[in-house]
């Protein structure tokens, strides 16, 4: 067929950035994805309550401390993780080198506590029906932040790297802060299901 | 707009023709060799292998219901045991759900939908190279341990608590779980693809009421995909759990539930019947205006008919639960939610009739199976009005009735287009046609073979012949009937055969197709046929819903697209506005190290939990070993 040029596209960016870009898109499918999974998770818990005389199945609602202390954490990191996102913005190396190992940081810390949120259940997995789904949304949510930790660490070294300095990194780095946001978003419910349910 | 002259000799508005060519085929191709296939990402390999894997599947889960059918031809015959019967049906029905026709729905987007909305490769093209390695190896994790006799039998459906830890015993029902973990893994990876593909790469000018029908229903099937498979995924995991590290998820001796398995799976199942049926739809309404020369009856009703239809899937689960006793009010919602799904159904129906009723049909093989496909789908869907009724229901669940109905919307309703895309898309594919003469005996044979076959089991079902029994005693008086049936399906067989025959035949010595054997209007017949590697040397622009009847013999397109690198065109969300040129991935082997190291920890994982915090390690280093920048042309920007 004949081709007839009506269109000349060298003058667009190299690089299609935020909303226009595919990666973008690509991140926010994914979080559909999970975010349909934890709706789920938390329809079965609500589930299982109602049909559990009562709530938790032989055991006292969980301690406070440990889930407490890291919601603060994830909610306190919501901060740097602006900051790293604009930085990323601006492209500006030495901030975004220097954000992300601080948000290395808030990646790590809440693993700590979170290893305190299991015993704080008093319950194990095999106990009841309440223990399998509890350890089961700690659990996921654990993934979760390791998955983001991972690919934190993994864009920091190779921002230090000779590929850092490049528009596709920086948003590459917007994108891993988006996905940030969203471990701390999914957390909240689950928290309240967690802790502030037994105690209604 | 002007026409401007590219400033570099890089971009495709320089050089001639064959210049052009022969640069964008040394950047766009893969490498030759074992090494160069395992790591090509271009979106029309992967889907060929696909399709042909799935096809394989389709053949050998036939051969699993001619055995079926062996036995079933006579009372108390004794061709296959009580325990294999049980593993046959399972496999059989897992085999053409999960292996068959959900992969080969997908395989046909990933085919189709960057040829058609005019993009040179799908939108992350490396995860869709993932994802087929790791539904290859689910379908070979269920069919070795099928070999091994230890393959799963407890239904394609799995119920807890038969497929728990109390009466599943060994590893059977572990097999088909993490099997369902594999294909919901892969199938998610093609759908975050398809949506970006359709959302993102779109040819300038082709705005939301111009994408083919096809894509539509690729897009809200991969919605669907999307919204429903969480269910099914978390469903097999915690069933392995339970199985494995002993929660108590089905248990309801300790607050678990029995019945919470199949609200998570009919969640997702009923969907799963859109994902494989939307797809079915599309198809034929792109390929039946091509046989009745003319534009589509009703664009945009069959636009929200495919919405409304994907909307509707999420409201019906429960009518698969009709009978475990749910308070009243709840099945009185259900029931009306499945006969509100027949109003899209119908509109849909009544479109393609119109499109008929006023254009000049030419019966090619295509057109037949599309005929074939509305006469079997409606005698299917009044079947499943008649199931929508609790009364109806309690009476014939668990019969041959079912059996009957789904096969019609399955085979009717997805087989029927399916085979009715390959012989018109055959020719795209592959550059040859397949043959006229061979596809009218495959399709009188498929069509009345397959009446012969299903009609019957509507009979016998009414008259109690209960679903997944492996014999029956002579005094019933189903044995008449079930030979009868047992024969038919020797010609339904008969004609799935010359099907597969003239596939590969043509493959190797069919007629050479030409561009555009069929003179269609959609972009994937701007280009060869086969495509090559780049699919189009030029992006086409596109101004109307039809661009290749608009403008049959020119092809408005844009230059400026460098040719050293592979890159694409981004436009925007909503009028295909373009918006930026954006490289593509080059090929990798990553991929398919990251899916030999999924495998292993999820098969691993079904003897050992610790499979998952080990299993991760190998997982983590070849996801690095993707995504770091290789200094390559495409890595930057
Ligand atoms: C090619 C011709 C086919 C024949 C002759 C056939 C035959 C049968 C028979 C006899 C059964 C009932 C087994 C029993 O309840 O004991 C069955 C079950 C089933 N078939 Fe097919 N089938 C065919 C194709 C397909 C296709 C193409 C699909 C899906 C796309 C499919 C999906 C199923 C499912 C899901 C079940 C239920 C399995 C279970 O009970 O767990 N079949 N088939």
């Amino acid at each position: 067929m004949k081709e007839r040029m009506i269109l000349d596209v060298s003058r667009l960016p190299l690089h299609a950035t935020g909303t226009a870009s595919p990666t973008w898109w690509g991140t926010c499918a994914f979080m559909l994805i999970e975010g349909s999974g934890f709706g789920l998770v938390i329809a079965i818990y609500l589930y299982l309550m109602s049909l559990a005389p009562h709530w938790p199945i032989d055991a006292p609602p969980a301690d406070l401390w440990a889930g407490t202390s890291l919601t603060a954490m994830l909610l306190a990191s919501v901060v740097p993780n602006i900051w790293v996102s604009r930085w990323a913005q601006q492209r500006n190396l030495k901030k975004v080198r220097l954000g992300l190992v601080l948000m290395s940081f808030c990646g790590m810390a809440p693993l700590v506590f979170r290893a305190f949120e299991f015993p704080a259940l008093h319950v194990r997995w095999d106990d009841s029906a309440y223990g399998s789904i509890t350890w089961t949304i700690l659990g996921l949510h654990t993934v979760h932040i390791l998955t983001d930790l991972v690919d934190t660490l993994v864009l920091a070294c190779l921002m230090f790297s000779r590929h850092g300095d490049n528009a596709r990194r920086y948003g590459d780095v917007e994108d891993n802060a988006l996905y940030w946001h969203f471990v701390v978003i999914t957390w909240l419910p689950l928290y309240a299901c967690i802790y502030w349910v037994p105690r209604l | 707009m002007t026409i401007e002259p590219g400033r570099s000799a890089a971009t495709d508005a320089g050089p001639n023709e064959a210049e052009l060519e022969r640069r964008l085929t040394q950047t766009w191709s893969s490498q030759r060799g074992f090494w160069g296939a395992v790591a090509s990402v271009d979106h029309k390999v992967i889907a060929r292998r696909y399709i042909v894997t799935a096809l394989v599947f389709l053949a050998l889960g036939g051969l699993l219901a001619l055995a079926m059918r062996i036995q079933l031809a006579r009372p108390e015959a004794r061709f296959i045991d009580a325990d294999r019967y049980n593993q046959i049906f399972t496999m059989h029905g897992s085999n053409m759900m999960f292996l068959f026709a959900v992969p080969v729905m997908e395989a046909m987007a990933v085919y189709l939908v960057p040829l058609m909305v005019g993009t040179r490769n799908i939108a992350f093209p490396r995860l869709n190279a993932f994802s087929y390695w790791i539904f290859l190896a689910g379908g070979l994790l269920l069919w070795i341990s099928f070999a091994l006799d230890t393959a799963p039998d407890v239904g394609w459906f799995a119920y807890a608590p038969l497929s728990g830890p109390e009466y599943g015993a060994g590893k059977r029902a572990d097999i088909w779980a993490q099997m369902i973990t594999f294909t919901e893994l892969s199938a998610l990876a093609i759908a975050v693809e398809i949506v970006v593909t359709v959302l993102k790469q779109r040819a300038p000018g082709m705005s939301l009421d111009r994408i083919p029908l096809l894509v539509w229903s690729m897009l809200v099937m991969a919605s669907l995909v999307i919204m429903a498979m969480p269910a099914i995924m978390f469903a097999s995991s915690t069933l392995i759990m339970d199985r494995l590290v002993g929660t108590q998820f089905y248990n309801p001796a300790e607050g678990g539930d029995a019945l919470l398995w199949q609200h998570l799976f009919w969640f997702f199942g009923h969907p799963e019947v859109y994902i494989i049926f939307l797809p079915a739809v599309g198809m034929v309404s792109t390929i039946l205006p091509t046989f009745v020369r003319r534009p589509i009856f009703g664009y945009l009703p069959l636009v929200m008919a495919l919405i409304a239809t994907g909307v509707l899937a999420f409201g019906l689960w429960v009518h698969h639960m009709f009978v475990v006793g749910l308070p009243r009010l709840g099945e009185s919602f259900f029931t009306a939610s499945s006969m509100a799904i027949a109003i899209p159904a119908g509109i849909q129906i009544f479109c393609w009739l119109a499109t008929l009723w006023a254009g000049r049909p030419v019966f090619k093989v295509p057109l037949l199976f599309l005929i074939g496909f509305i006469v079997t789908f409606v005698i299917g869907g009044l079947t499943g009005v008649m199931v929508a009724s609790v009364p109806f229901d309690s009476q014939v669940h668990d019969t041959y009735f079912v059996v009957a109905h789904f096969h019609y919307v399955l085979i009717g309703g997805a087989v029927f287009p399916l085979i009715a895309a390959i012989y018109y898309w055959f020719p795209k594919m592959t550059g040859r046609m397949m043959s006229e003469r061979l596809g009218r005996w495959a399709f009188w044979l498929i069509f009345i073979g397959f009446h012969v076959t299903f009609f019957p089991m509507h009979i016998l079902g009414l008259q109690g012949m209960p679903r997944r029994i492996y014999t029956y005693q002579p005094d019933l008086p189903w044995g008449t009937l079930n030979l009868f049936v047992s024969l038919s399906s020797v010609v339904l067989s008969l004609g799935f055969l010359i099907f597969f025959i003239d596939i590969i035949r043509s493959w190797s010595s069919g007629r050479p197709a030409g561009e555009n054997p069929w003179n269609a209007s959609t972009l994937e017949w701007a280009t060869g046929s086969p495509p090559p590697p780049y699919n189009f040397r030029a992006i086409p622009v596109v101004d109307t819903r039809d661009p290749l009847w608009s403008q049959p013999d020119e092809l408005p397109v844009t230059s400026g697209l460098r040719s050293d690198r592979r890159e694409l065109l981004i436009s925007s969300v909503v009028e295909a506005l373009p918006e930026a040129r954006e490289s593509s991935p080059q090929d990798s082997v990553w991929p398919f190290w990251a899916a030999i190291a999924t495998s292993i920890m999820l098969i691993w994982s079904i003897f050992s939990p610790w499979a998952i915090v080990w299993g991760s390690v190998p997982i983590a280093v070849t996801l690095i070993g993707w995504f770091w920048p290789k200094g390559a042309a495409e890595d930057e920007s």
